[in-house]
């Protein structure tokens, strides 16, 4: 087994070989779908753990506190501690409300992130699902979460849920469009929707680079409207705790808010992966055109670190924000889509495609 | 962009909505500094880790932990017994049980201060009674770790044993 940290190919290759010695095809198959499945069930929890930490952290920061500090040393097994509490607590379900869509609402609500993390390209190599339409695919399934989001709300049988479920309805379809729109800017130059082509195309420098000016409108666009729909402040009108106690997630209790606490915080790698790929190169290091010497030393902090630094730095530009802006009013929220990025993006799409015709971008 | 009622669109509708962006756009920039400055500076953080620093840790001087009868290093406080800070007092927690002294040389009797009791348990530390002292005996303390197993330790008696008034305080 030859591990190599540059390029996972053949590691995987060598995995899949492995497996198809030990079991018959048919079982390999499947004990390669378990690997992969317990390899992100285990990285999602990671994930979920520390981005929760991280957060209270950063926020904190941001508001000159210090955070969690008293469990582990400065705080860092708070979120372990918060976990266990919530695995311990009741999962209430409240009277009148609509049981089996109640339960199923925590689920599509976790299975939506779950599935577009599938399609992230982690390095090279370290890839699940390279589909043609990768992107396509991504926007697609995260897209799914908000069904989860109306049915909890509509399942509590509470009018806070109800009225919070429905701002965010309207509020993810909405900027949904923005999303795609932005990342269209971007795929205008790739020419190809399969990310690992994206990744590939920023061989000689990052999109938001050599795209010209419309590359870094889009990505702002892209990170205003993608911090919108993952519900984050400063559009998390869906739970705004001053008005609506905590919106669609009101009435659960236990694992299952956690459930939803998961989902928001995977949500938020996945938006960060997106744009990291798209923009920035996703595990492609930082290379200027033909300059061989500064494109070898880039190359040789591996392409892994290059990913995660690079979603770490989005999801800290996106925590910014949520700890920065005071909450849109619902109407002023589809004011900024409407009135000002959908066109802007219209614009910016038109532009893009004017200099890719043109030839003006690098 | 908008339309006035006649059909043209109005370009000065154009201007406003590009300015809009621009000063949207730079609110949230100003906001940003703040919280980036705030992130960047680790020194500024107020938050105290108070059991942990418990030996370092001063309170400030506004601070309002208890009320205390100054005396000096000759035991000699400046309490009258005017019991002005009892009568300010919102919720009584001020009790002053005064007595009567004697001048030997000249023979006039004057009023002191025989026990100045004070309920912690009771006070709000609202600042009253150190307004209205007219000679400036009692103060607030900065000391606040008040918890106690019995309520009665947190009647006080705040004239030292054996304390008496400075002379000349009139």
């Amino acid at each position: 087994m030859n591990f190599n940290i540059y390029d996972f190919t053949d590691f995987v290759n060598s995995i899949n070989v492995w497996l198809n010695t030990v079991f018959p095809p048919a079982a390999a198959d499947i004990a390669g779908f378990v690997i992969i499945g317990i390899c992100f069930l285990t990285f999602i929890t990671l994930l979920g753990l520390s981005l929760v930490y991280i957060e209270r952290k950063v926020c904190a920061f941001f508001q000159q506190r210090l955070g969690p500090m008293r469990v582990g040393f400065w705080g860092t097994a708070q979120t372990i501690a918060d976990i266990i509490k919530l695995i311990f607590k009741e999962p209430l379900v409240s009277k009148g409300s609509d049981k089996f869509l109640f339960n199923l609402a925590a689920f599509i609500v976790i299975i939506a992130p779950f599935m577009a993390i599938a399609a992230v390209p982690f390095a090279k190599g370290l890839h699940v699902l390279d589909f043609d339409i990768g992107l396509f695919f991504i926007t697609a399934v995260s897209s799914i979460g908000v069904t989860g989001i109306l049915l909890a709300g509509w399942s509590s049988n509470n009018k806070y849920s109800l009225i919070g479920a429905m701002r965010s309805g309207a509020q993810i379809v909405s900027y949904e469009l923005s999303v795609i729109l932005s990342l269209l800017t971007i795929i205008i130059l790739t020419g190809s929707l399969q990310l690992s082509v994206i990744v590939e195309s920023q061989r000689d420098g990052w999109w938001i680079f050599k795209g010209n000016i419309p590359a870094v409108i889009a990505f702002f666009i892209f990170i205003i409207a993608s911090t919108a729909e993952s519900n984050r402040g400063p559009f998390d009108m869906a739970e705004a705790e001053s008005e609506l106690t905590a919106g669609f997630h009101t009435e659960y209790s236990g694992i299952k808010f956690a459930y939803f606490f998961l989902a928001e915080y995977i949500n938020l790698f996945i938006i960060a992966a997106v744009g990291a790929t798209v923009f920035f190169g996703g595990w492609m290091p930082l290379h200027i055109g033909n300059f061989e010497f500064f494109n070898n030393i880039m190359d040789f902090i591996p392409p892994i670190i290059w990913f995660f630094g690079k979603i770490a730095a989005i999801i800290f530009l996106i925590m910014w924000f949520k700890w920065t802006f005071p909450r849109l009013r619902i109407d002023q929220l589809l004011t900024l889509e409407w009135k000002y990025l959908l066109p802007i993006n219209l614009v910016n799409l038109l532009l893009m495609a004017l200099v890719a015709l043109s030839g003006w971008h690098l | 962009m908008s339309r006035s009622a006649d059909g043209i669109y109005n370009f000065m509708g154009l201007k406003n909505y590009i300015s809009d962006i621009y000063n949207g756009v730079k609110s949230l920039i100003t906001g940003m500094k703040v919280t980036g400055h705030y992130i960047t500076h680790p020194k500024e953080i107020i938050t105290q880790q108070y059991p942990e620093n418990r030996d370092t840790l001063k309170m400030f001087e506004r601070f309002r932990g208890e009320v205390v009868l100054i005396h000096d290093e000759n035991n000699q406080h400046k309490c009258t017994g005017c019991s002005a800070c009892e009568l300010a007092c919102p919720n009584g927690s001020i009790e002053i049980i005064s007595g009567k002294e004697t001048d030997p040389e000249t023979g006039k009797s004057t009023k002191i201060i025989d026990t100045f009791v004070y309920h912690l348990s009771m006070c709000t530390f609202c600042n009253l009674c150190i307004l209205s002292c007219p000679t400036d005996a009692i103060k607030m303390a900065q000391d606040f770790e008040h918890s106690v197993f019995d309520r009665s330790k947190l009647t006080k008696v705040l004239n030292k044993p054996g304390s008496k008034i400075m002379p000349g305080v009139k």
